[in-house]
């Protein structure tokens, strides 16, 4: 599977009747089984570029492609959750055909046994974050959209989660795309790292990360670290 | 408990107020009962009282299926709106009698005419109340149904109708008091049976105990139904929230 985007333009028309330009134009394209990472700045359009791709905005300039029978797992900024639905509900509701034995092994590696029966609002983001998370893996993706999905969570359980996130990619061969302020993140999870300019984005930088994610040492990885800052500097 | 009490001082100021008004323009309580038990027990009241809930039921589920159906199409569908609008303003402002009055005109003295007007009167606070809360969908719960496949019915079932349900609850509690209050004016004008029928008889004859007694047990079918059926539904659309303090 693959997914094309050549989006060649958006604009947006504000209220007092001004055209904002949103996004200049903007090609990629990811296979199954690679991370794609788009960093940029706060509000240069990423959130656009995700709703353009995942569909729900059809107004804009260009062509998406994607299988269309491809299954989609998204955990977006906010989790989203249905608050009148408890925590295996919301799970079960995205992903019908989920096998108990799944859904238990789900459940144990993102700690939320003990919230089964909980409603949303009696979770804390963290944990809705994580119920976010269940519920987009539950589903099987073949591309899994991540849109910050582990900001505002603890170090110890983001490096966690990042090996959760990690292991689902090499079970199976899904298109990843995240969405991330984190450079340690991007470098840890990503195949290819998208940096995007500000408003009206578009990508200053491709970067292809060469090393096996499994194989990353903590010293490749400041490594990579070194490399990118001098890249980004000079692109500046 | 404190209900009881509520309740027991109520009947002590009618007691009270009858030993000083007089029996003929406010009977005592015992009156007044021995009048609900001569009429139980010859079948009339329960004759009535059924067929006064009968219309109930019928224009109140009438009113509601259909009222929240225009509502959510007017939520979701500007066109819509802005081609109910008017009419629904119309329906708003038309006043009960009129209503009634021209459905006996046109569809006769007939029981679907009596239960048409009741409908009508219910109709368009029904769509007002859903179409606000059509309007109040969170769209991005919308958005997580279309980008996880799920299909529509069950978007709705378990994403849409839960928001809704809110609102239902609220226009259900309200349209009911509205039918209890309608369904009487339209037996009175052109039914030959129901409560509103009776009350209309003793009217004529000026007699109050019986006007009380089929009052008084009408105002208790309907207290039961609020707190046995309607509050229930209520407390269940909600549960999930978080209990106020």
């Amino acid at each position: 599977m693959r997914l094309e985007v050549e989006i060649s333009g958006k604009t947006f028309r504000s209220v007092a009747g001004e055209t904002h330009e949103v996004l200049a134009p903007v090609n990629f394209s990811l296979q199954s089984g690679e991370v794609g990472v788009l960093i940029g700045p706060s509000g240069c359009g990423k959130s656009t570029m995700l709703r353009i791709i995942l569909g729900l905005d059809r107004d804009f300039h260009g062509t998406i492609a994607r299988p269309p029978e491809a299954r989609i797992g998204m955990v977006f900024q906010e989790p989203r959750l249905l608050p009148w639905r408890s925590v295996e509900q919301n799970v079960r509701l995205a992903a019908p055909g989920i096998s108990e034995t799944k859904l238990s092994e789900l459940f144990r590696i993102l700690e939320l046994d003990a919230h089964r029966g909980h409603f949303p609002g009696e979770l804390s983001l963290g944990l809705a974050r994580r119920v976010a998370l269940a519920r987009a893996f539950a589903v099987e993706p073949d591309l899994l959209v991540l849109d910050e999905p582990l900001a505002s969570l603890d170090d110890a359980l983001a490096g966690r989660l990042r090996g959760e996130i990690a292991t689902l990619v090499a079970s199976r061969p899904v298109m990843t795309l995240l969405v991330t302020h984190s450079l340690d993140d991007a470098i840890r999870l990503g195949d290819r790292l998208f940096f995007l300019s500000p408003r009206p984005a578009r990508i200053v930088q491709e970067v292809p990360i060469a090393i096996p994610r499994a194989e990353r040492s903590e010293a490749a990885l400041s490594r990579i670290r070194t490399e990118l800052g001098a890249l980004l500097l000079e692109s500046k | 408990m404190l209900r009881l009490l509520s309740f027991t001082l109520f009947l002590a100021i009618w007691w009270i107020a009858a030993l000083f008004v007089g029996g003929a323009k406010l009977p005592s309580p015992p009156a007044v009962l021995d009048v609900i038990i001569a009429e139980a027990s010859n079948g009339a009241l329960f004759l009535h009282l059924g067929a006064t809930l009968a219309r109930v039921i019928l224009a109140f589920v009438l009113a509601m299926s259909l009222g929240s159906a225009i509502g959510y199409l007017m939520g979701r569908v500007k066109l819509a709106d802005r081609l109910g609008d008017p009419w629904l303003i119309l329906l708003l402002n038309l006043p009960a009698l009129v209503v009634i009055v021209l459905a006996y005109i046109w569809a006769g003295l007939t029981e679907a005419a009596a239960i048409a007007a009741i409908a009508i009167n219910k109709l368009p606070t029904a769509i007002v109340t859903l179409r606000e809360g059509t309007r109040a969908l969170d769209r991005s719960l919308d958005e997580m149904a279309t980008v996880f496949a799920m299909p529509r019915w069950r978007a709705f079932r378990h994403v849409v109708l839960p928001q809704l349900a809110p609102y239902i609850a609220a226009s259900a509690r309200s349209g009911l008091s509205l039918v209890w209050k309608i369904v009487l004016v339209a037996e009175l004008l052109g039914r030959p049976n129901g409560v509103g029928f009776e009350i209309g008889v003793a009217f004529q004859l000026f007699d109050t105990p019986r006007l009380l007694a089929y009052s008084l047990t009408f105002a208790a079918v309907v207290l039961v139904i609020e707190t046995a059926l309607v509050q229930p539904f209520e407390a269940r659309a909600t549960r999930w929230r978080p209990r106020a303090a």
